[in-house]
């Protein structure tokens, strides 16, 4: 029996908004914000538009805490970082997170230091309401020396040997709101990802609001024809933000390739407090929104990121006959 | 395991006089050419390895077309199988992904590859280890206000929780890397698991590769004791510039030079550029 199920397309809501009505409308002074992307498509246009928009004691859930979060700190939005890992990427250090925590310079910042998993297992249990996410990690380690929250049980089952068993377990985390990039969405918020997937459905599910940041807006059919590759359906977006390139100096699998010469100057940069102070200046409130920061770097710069192609073969839905 | 087969055995005064025959057939073999081929004849007959960028890359590489045809890199990033068109720069570097065999969330990767157990060996660095292979890579000084903020764990603890055995390269070798007091345990090894009442999964730090040799335990109980030195270092000079009293193997051997097939593989397959032999 056929359906009316092809008209239902035409009742997608469109979520779509401008960055700075998204972060003005679901990103609040005292918001805890999870911003996620590991190493590929990290939502940075969306730390800079925060940034614009001069929001005040965050609190910052981000796996690998590093320009971004870098820059987030610099610029007086951050109160609290919750982080598995706080560098340069392999590239050298972060420097106003390292005077922040080293000297308290220019306020102390508030650290909660855990392992990868530990923070994957927290966006676990924060989307799945659990009361907290058991994970073989931490026996002797001295995070739970620094981090109450790092806390052990007893399993209320036998271990193999019939022996009881102890597990470290990590609470819930459930951010105000998670802001991850992608490289396409239909206007309801179906997301496309491809590459490296993170824990950006996690991240999305444990928070109370989601921004989907994306290179591109997709005609519902194109997202339709391989639902498979959709990470984060419509249910779970209240803003879908076209932002080409916005995920630079990271990357976008098949659109753009990382910036690694930044990630390589940020050291430099960061270093001293005077020239973070005016790369701000310049690059961020100096420009409206993203897209003249892409316009600033210019065509040449772009040319220097470009991707071939390498296309995926399609596979076959079938449909009935 | 004792010490790597491609290893030759050593009197007391190991090394005197091996500089020269170095430099006879390959000309001069820096400090991170000799710890890629080290660390890769020790990867003979693994299956899985889970590993960084950097050194680990090296080493996988080379392994990879030497004494492990077989053996598959996970990375952190997700990724499992990659066939990389052009040498990573990052675990997440786009080459990694076109063309990988998979690509797996965090959730899946973390939890059920790597916690399930399904890593032979972990591949860690870390700027302290003591003498049973716990690690420090958050500070040094003391955490709540430390002198030097380091990155901290990443995946670094769940790899020394989960791998079977872990192999650690250590490219500087003095009494502040290898020390008797970890400034603060990022990466427990599972003696410490054990005396906090956790049953560890795996062997914890079995080789710890310097610039100055190899150090091996086998597992739980176990300090790290020197088993090899390379060539042109004694027995002495390793343990002055260990932080505490090094055990010292019976029979210490002499790590056998590169050869001029590793070395040609390193240099001019796996990284011609040189982006990480440097």
């Amino acid at each position: 029996v056929k359906t009316a199920a092809s008209t239902a397309a035409d009742a997608t809501v469109d979520k779509t908004m401008t960055m700075r009505d998204a972060v003005a409308e679901y990103v609040h002074d005292g918001d805890t914000v999870a911003l996620e992307g590991f190493t590929h498509l990290i939502p940075t246009a969306a730390g800079h538009e925060i940034i614009r928009q001069g929001r005040r004691n965050l609190t910052l859930v981000r796996m690998t805490a590093d320009i971004v979060a870098d820059q987030m700190l610099a610029a007086g939005c951050l109160t609290t970082l919750v982080s598995s890992f706080v560098g340069n990427s392999s590239a050298g250090s972060l420097g106003e997170l390292r005077r922040r925590v080293e000297r308290a310079s220019p306020e102390p910042l508030v650290f909660e230091e855990y392992s990868h998993y530990g923070m994957i297992c927290r966006y676990l249990a924060g989307a799945q309401r659990l009361p907290f996410y058991p994970l073989r990690s931490y026996g002797g380690s001295q995070l739970p020396e620094v981090n109450s929250a790092l806390r052990k049980v007893t399993s209320p089952y036998p271990g193999p040997d019939g022996e009881s068993e102890d597990i470290y377990v990590v609470p819930p985390v459930n951010p105000d709101v998670a802001i991850i990039h992608a490289q396409r969405a239909d206007r309801g918020g179906n997301t496309q990802i491809w590459g490296l997937t993170g824990v950006q459905a996690e991240a999305v599910y444990a928070s109370r609001k989601a921004i989907v940041v994306v290179e591109e807006v997709a005609a519902d059919e194109v997202i339709r024809s391989d639902p498979n590759r959709t990470l984060v359906p419509s249910h779970a977006v209240d803003a879908v933000v076209e932002c080409p390139r916005g995920a630079h100096p990271s990357f976008a699998q098949g659109y753009y390739d990382r910036d690694n010469a930044f990630y390589r100057a940020w050291s430099d940069i960061s270093k001293d407090e005077e020239r973070l102070t005016e790369w701000l200046r310049e690059w961020v409130y100096g420009t409206r929104d993203h897209a003249e920061y892409v316009e600033k770097l210019g065509a040449e710069f772009w040319e220097g990121l470009a991707v071939g192609e390498a296309m995926s073969l399609p596979v076959n839905y079938g449909r009935r006959l | 395991m004792t010490a790597p087969a491609s290893s030759s055995r050593a009197g007391a005064s190991a090394g005197a006089g091996q500089d020269s025959e170095r430099n006879d057939h390959v000309g001069a073999v820096t400090s991170s050419e000799l710890l890629s081929v080290v660390a890769s004849r020790e990867l003979a007959g693994k299956r899985t390895v889970f590993a960084g960028i950097g050194l680990p890359t090296l080493a996988t590489s080379l392994a990879n077309r030497t004494v492990a045809p077989r053996l598959e890199v996970v990375y952190e990033s997700g990724v499992c199988g990659a066939h990389p068109s052009h040498l990573p720069e990052t675990i997440a570097d786009a080459v990694l992904i076109t063309g990988a065999e998979a690509v797996l969330p965090m959730p899946t990767l973390f939890g059920s590859v790597l916690q399930g157990g399904h890593i032979d060996v972990g591949f860690l660095g870390a700027a302290q280890i003591d003498k049973w292979g716990n690690l420090n890579s958050s500070v040094i000084g003391d955490w709540h206000r430390p002198k030097v903020r380091l990155p901290g764990s990443g995946g670094a603890a769940e790899v020394m929780a989960n791998s079977r055995e872990v192999f650690v390269v250590m490219r500087r070798h003095d009494p502040r890397s290898l020390t008797a007091h970890l400034d603060f345990c990022t990466s427990p090894g599972p003696d410490r698991a054990l005396a906090d009442g956790i049953r560890p999964l795996g062997a914890g730090v079995t080789r710890v590769i310097t610039e100055l040799g190899i150090l091996a335990r086998a597992g739980v109980g176990e300090e790290l004791r020197l088993i090899a030195v390379h060539p042109g270092v004694s027995v002495d000079d390793v343990r002055a510039k260990t932080g505490w009293d090094l055990l010292v193997d019976d029979e210490v051997s002499v790590t056998e030079q590169p050869s001029a097939e590793e070395l040609s593989l390193l240099r001019e397959e796996v990284d011609p550029e040189r982006v990480y032999l440097r």
